[in-house]
């Protein structure tokens, strides 16, 4: 279906992106909010500091933990005692909670996290890229990536809405770029509170650390019983890739707003080149689409909001009738010289009927800039893939070859 | 008639387990209105195989090195939702206490959470097969400090752990002994009446891992505290203020030693007379320095 | 059964778990002897040490893993460690 964005200028302002997110997150009405700053997360956190030092969250802590490995093992505590429980991080941070985020996920706690993407040490490098949350793929979490800083505040609403779904009650992490979109100012509305308390009731699990009825929670769980509690988590991925979709769609319904679901489209009904990609760069990629639209070029976007659970039915009717598939990765799985996106398209697309060439392209890492001529540089050589197949199926772009 | 004990039988601790009476202890002294996280290790895995628990209160464990991180956010998360009452113990090993788990407990202390943590210090990983700690004292054979043909054991003192959580500033910290049930109880009933993060340091003699009789546990525990090498105190605000005194009670180290494998190579190697020696001057230094 | 998502369980659930298996001697006591003290009962590691009702205490042999440690604590040397027979 069609979603005809209905943007009220009059409520728009201009703010950092990171200040939309700390916004959005105290709309929400956490109990506990436990972080480790870390660049370029910082202003999320200090942005809820001040929320916290001027009395606007109620009802809520704020814990100023030692470090990213108790910042969520904190709320491993909290999310088991029924409270809405939120942290931010990035980057080594989040490579630090990477034994936490199995637990949390395991023990099936509805946490939100918000993840300002950052490039991984070493070399030690403070710019976007994606190899940090993209590493943690494995955990357990829901995985969305924002487009821009009116999506990574309003999925800040439907995360914790997706995650503590009695169906789900898997944790979130919304993803948006590092400095690109956490320290940009740009138009937006803020998430509303009367509209988020009608859209997010407040979280009550069915079962919390209470007294009055004593429960356990962390057992061990031997060989007996340990595989179907993964296949529990395994199916209630699957369940968030209906409820993704469902909460995207009742979010545009009250707010007036949609981002996409799973994954959004643009310009892809009769395109020959699908060019696939997750977050910021997907705006860059919408204005070179356009540009190239123009002189009649059939290129269409596939932008992915859902990389976990990942949303394969999806992809694949998109691409469908497709003549060549771009994907890029602001990662690389080393050993494999190729990203995720890539690799994982191209997994979902075999053992079907749809038999069209996929490309990869490493792209971005440490912050480098994506200009609009590469993009255009990429389309070429897609074009190319289709009068003349597959030359390089995944590749490193603008690499500095004087420098090797 | 009820039981006094909110620890249920049917965990899988070794006959004469250490860990069950500590945490049994713990309990007794706290009551049932509380709630506990343990870390992983023995009294984690030997209680919640699942689906069964021999918790009667609630209670979480998370991960090896994260109980007090885990306390700090139920802490704040009852503070947020209303819900202050019950008391919140943290309780886990030597390893998961003095190693991997403190910079948790010491973020947790710093920032001043209302808990209590209680060290159940059985002086060596014996969830995973008697590996050495920061527990582990002076002389101690274990599988990762063997006594050997050029070694008589741990080369290393144990960790002063209450002296670090007394520098933290906290309200209260004592050391316990399993020997010594009533005392321990009611060290961590004050304890988690006194407003602030607190500190309860048990002695904990393991009958496997230490190598005695699974009848023997108190009575190893006794003499650890009458030689000196396990001095019972209260440290309220910085101070001490109260200290179990020896008195005419006082034992030599080596009939201590004598009671444990642990310590049996310096008995029948060259060199452990001296090494035995080294350990009198620490339960010495002890009696000296709390007047036991 | 089924399982609960997350690995919660019901609390006090391992008492179907009998222990008392594992046990080579078992404790008896000597009542004459006993003189009501509870330590029995307080040391107990496995809470197999129950009131009677009559300020007495017996063993829960379901449980009791027979370490002993009530036998080497009794002031009164009133509990005996048997061989139990099988």
């Amino acid at each position: 279906m069609a979603y005809d964005m209905k943007m009220d200028k009059q409520k728009m302002v201009v703010v950092e992106g990171s200040y939309a997110v700390a916004h959005a997150v105290k709309t929400c009405r956490p109990n506990v909010i436990s972080a480790y700053p870390i660049t370029p997360q910082t202003h999320i956190v200090e942005d809820l500091s001040q929320f916290m030092a001027d009395g606007e969250i109620q009802n809520c802590e704020y814990i100023n933990v030692e470090s990213e490995f108790s910042a969520l093992s904190a709320l491993v505590g909290s999310s088991a005692v029924g409270a809405r429980s939120y942290s931010a991080t990035t980057s080594q941070g989040l490579e630090l909670m990477h034994e936490v985020l199995f637990n949390v996920a395991g023990m099936r706690m509805p946490i939100v996290m918000t993840v300002a993407n950052r490039a991984v040490s070493a070399p030690i490098n403070i710019w976007n890229d994606q190899q940090d949350s993209i590493s943690q793929r494995d955990t357990g979490w829901i995985q969305l990536y924002a487009e821009n800083i009116q999506e990574i505040s309003d999925m800040t609403a439907q995360a914790f809405k997706i995650s503590e779904d009695k169906d789900i009650m898997m944790p979130s992490m919304t993803c948006m770029d590092g400095f690109i979109l956490s320290h940009v100012y740009e138009p937006l509305v803020l998430l509303e509170q009367d509209i988020t308390d009608e859209f997010l009731p407040p979280f009550r699990p069915d079962r919390i650390l209470d007294p009055k009825n004593p429960m356990t929670f962390g057992a061990f769980a031997d060989p007996n019983f340990y595989t179907e509690f993964r296949y529990q988590q395994e199916q209630a991925m699957q369940n968030a890739l209906k409820k993704i979709e469902d909460v995207a769609s009742e979010f545009y319904d009250m707010y007036g707003r949609h981002f996409g679901g799973l994954i959004d489209e643009y310009r892809t009904e009769d395109a020959d080149i699908i060019i696939m990609a997750m977050g910021s760069i997907v705006g860059t990629i919408k204005d070179v689409i356009d540009r190239l639209r123009e002189k009649n070029v059939k290129v269409g976007l596939l932008k992915v909001r859902a990389f976990r659970p990942f949303p394969a039915q999806a992809i694949m009717n998109v691409v469908r009738d497709a003549k060549v598939v771009v994907v890029l990765d602001k990662n690389i799985s080393l050993g494999m010289n190729a990203g995720a996106l890539f690799i994982e398209t191209k997994s979902v697309l075999y053992n079907t009927d749809i038999d069209v060439p996929v490309i990869g392209y490493m792209i971005g890492h440490g912050g480098r800039d994506i200009p609009m001529s590469t993009i255009e540089k990429i389309i070429a050589d897609a074009e190319e893939v289709m009068r003349s197949g597959i030359r390089t199926e995944s590749q490193f772009t603008d690499l500095k070859e004087e420098l090797i | 008639m009820k039981s006094i004990s909110l620890l249920a039988p049917g965990h899988r601790g070794c006959a004469g387990c250490c860990d069950a009476m500590a945490a049994k202890f713990t309990l007794m002294g706290a009551g049932e209105d509380c709630i506990v996280v343990s870390p992983t290790g023995c009294l984690e895995v030997m209680t919640t195989p699942y689906p069964e628990s021999s918790w009667d209160v609630p209670w979480i464990h998370s991960l090896f090195e994260n109980a007090s991180a885990v306390a700090s956010g139920i802490e704040a998360a009852l503070k947020a939702l209303g819900k202050q009452g019950p008391k919140i113990i943290a309780m886990g090993g030597d390893g998961a206490t003095m190693d991997i788990g403190l910079q948790a407990l010491s973020g947790a202390f710093e920032r001043g959470h209302n808990f209590t943590y209680v060290c159940i210090d059985n002086e060596a990983y014996m969830n995973t097969g008697v590996q050495r700690s920061a527990g582990t004292p002076y002389g101690a054979s274990t599988t990762t400090s063997p006594a050997g043909k050029v070694s008589l054991g741990n080369p290393r003192l144990k960790k002063n752990m209450p002296a670090i959580m007394v520098a933290h500033g906290s309200p209260y910290v004592a050391t316990t002994s399993l020997a010594y049930p009533k005392d321990m109880i009611a060290k961590v009933k004050k304890a988690t009446e006194i407003e602030g993060p607190t500190y309860i340091h048990c002695h904990a003699p393991c009958t496997t891992g230490w190598g005695f009789d699974t009848s023997k546990t108190v009575e190893v525990a006794r003499m650890a505290v009458q030689t000196g090498l396990w001095p019972l105190y209260e440290v309220e605000d910085g101070k001490v203020t109260k200290v179990r005194k020896i008195g005419n009670n006082k034992r030599p180290v080596d009939e201590y030693l004598k009671m444990q494998r642990r310590f049996k190579h310096l008995f029948t190697m060259e060199g452990g007379a001296e090494e035995i020696a080294k350990i009198q001057a620490i339960a010495d230094k002890n009696i000296e320095e709390f007047g036991l | 059964m089924k399982i609960v998502p997350g690995a919660i369980c019901e609390a006090g659930t391992s008492r179907v778990n009998k222990t008392g298996g594992w046990r080579t001697f078992k404790p008896v006591y000597d009542y004459d002897k006993c003189i009501k003290c509870k330590l029995c009962e307080l040391l107990c590691p496995d809470s197999s040490v129950r009131p009677k009702g009559d300020g007495y205490f017996e063993f829960d042999y379901n449980y009791c893993k027979g370490c002993g440690i009530c036998a080497n604590e009794c002031p009164k040397s009133a509990i005996t460690m048997v061989l139990e027979e099988k």
